[in-house]
């Protein structure tokens, strides 16, 4: 593969994927999954190319919460399968799931810093434990990863000193800092005051740059449409319009998906 | 007829003392132990054992400590095993403090967020891993208050091996009343030492509290 081709190849703070650039990163199949009687999600199809920026739109209750779950295996599915950057989700196996979240990081809303330790530690702690990485290489990289999200100077603050938009920055160094294939963002700045908003989103923008895989399910219909290479619209628990953000915004064909535009212009 | 001075009185009552300080730190170290085992078997999330250890619980904090004593100090003899009061007090107790402790602990370990479980499970920590460097932490600094709290229920608690013949302070404290006649005396100063013995756990937890409240929101 040509360095051109692949701009993670040239950029030492992401790692490349197994992956080939173009190949799916994210293989979802026939995907179904119920709470109790509930069913969320009816059979999802869904292939993620590598480097592919996709965004998940659609009314709460949707399934697209659920959806983006069950891709790190924190919700078991029933049927179906799901593979990412090679490696098969099976919740039988601790061994397989761990190996898989390695493959995938995961930004929440609410952050999810560990509050009793420093945001170096917040980032050094699963490499030091999952991948034995060294001391020394490990802060090296926690340093690196503090700077691409503009906190290099925090690396000792505690995240209660930090204001929402700078501990979600911690929260993307952190998931990086285990070198995934794919990152997965659900509602990532829903939890945030609006003028803090903008420095998350440029992080994020930044990485789809950098040739990072993104699926998130996200609010901010801007931002979608900027940076999405592919929106998908998700209603009662199925894939119920996809396309490039601008068919999808611009020319939406279902009525379902052009009643939830309209209501957000409410 | 011999004479006691207030001294002898409390001499012999301090002496006994030590006996309710070694009990008290047995149960409090061994249902400690016993506690924090049940609470990780709890957590693991198998069925049958948060059903029996749900059960188990329930059975110590249902039941006096007193019948607790007697059961198992009887009980016991009836197998065959030779027990000494001692003994009995010992395992009553400590079985008494790990059902109560574990049942703290477990509320403890609720009260961190599940956002916590979630994040550190996606950084592909296994089980003992989150539960080590992320779960058990934030749920210690919210557990050290109620658990140095129940501290002062086994400190009192230890008193009831007294019955089954344990000599400890209460043990100590009827007999020396019984040739002193003076059981008002005896028993005021067996009053004062156990809050001698409490009552500074009881700041300390208290002031515990206050410190970790103020670091946490």
């Amino acid at each position: 593969m040509s360095a051109g081709a692949d701009p993670s190849a040239t950029n030492p703070v992401l790692v490349p994927p197994h992956t080939e650039v173009g190949a799916p990163i994210v293989r979802i199949t026939a995907l179904r999954k119920s709470f109790g009687d509930n069913e969320v999600l009816k059979g999802i199809d869904l292939d993620v190319m590598r480097g592919e920026v996709v965004a998940v739109i659609g009314k709460s209750g949707s399934g697209k919460s659920t959806l983006l779950r069950c891709i790190n295996g924190l919700e078991a599915f029933q049927e179906g399968s799901l593979t990412v950057d090679g490696k098969p989700l099976l919740h039988e196996s601790a061994q397989a799931m761990r190996e898989l979240r390695q493959r995938v990081g995961m930004i929440f809303q609410s952050f999810n810093l560990f509050p009793h330790l420093s945001v170096g530690r917040n980032v050094m702690l699963a490499p030091r434990l999952v991948k034995k990485r060294r001391p020394d290489e490990n802060e090296a990289r926690a340093r690196q990863l503090l700077d691409r999200v503009g906190l290099a100077e925090k690396f000792d603050a505690m995240p209660d000193q930090l204001s929402g938009g700078q501990q979600q920055r911690v929260a993307i160094a952190r998931a990086l800092a285990m070198d995934p294939a794919v990152l997965l963002c659900d509602e990532i700045t829903s939890a945030l005051d609006p003028e803090l908003v903008g420095e998350v989103l440029r992080v994020v923008e930044s990485l789809a740059e950098d040739g990072m895989t993104l699926l998130m399910v996200t609010h901010e219909m801007g931002f979608a449409r900027k940076v999405a290479d592919r929106v998908i619209f998700m209603h009662q628990g199925r894939v119920h319009e996809s396309g490039p953000p601008d068919s999808i915004f611009g020319a939406p064909r279902t009525p379902e998906l052009k009643q939830f535009l309209s209501s957000l212009h409410e | 007829m011999v004479e006691f001075t207030l001294w002898d009185i409390l001499r012999n009552l301090l002496l006994a003392a030590r006996w309710t300080v070694v009990l008290s730190l047995i149960a409090f170290a061994g249902g400690g132990a016993v506690g924090l085992v049940l609470l990780v078997l709890r957590l693991t999330g198998n069925r049958v054992a948060d059903a029996a250890i749900g059960a188990y619980v329930q059975l110590f904090q249902g039941t006096p400590l007193l019948m607790q004593l007697f059961l198992l100090y009887f009980g016991i003899a009836l197998f065959g095993v030779e027990t000494s009061p001692w003994m009995a007090a010992c395992v009553a107790l400590i079985l008494y403090a790990s059902a109560y402790l574990t049942e703290i602990w477990r509320g403890c370990v609720a009260a961190v967020p599940r956002g916590q479980w979630e994040a550190s499970a996606s950084l592909a920590l296994g089980f003992g891993q989150q539960l080590a460097h992320v779960v058990l932490p934030q749920a210690l600094r919210i557990a050290v208050p109620p658990t140095v709290g129940f501290l002062v229920q086994v400190v009192k608690g230890t008193a009831l091996a007294s019955v089954i013949g344990f000599v400890e302070l209460t043990k100590a404290g009827g007999m020396i009343a019984n040739v002193t006649y003076e059981p008002l005396l005896v028993y005021g100063c067996v009053a004062l030492i156990y809050f001698a013995l409490c009552f500074p756990i009881s700041l300390y937890a208290g002031s515990l509290e206050r410190k970790l409240h103020v670091g946490r929101r």
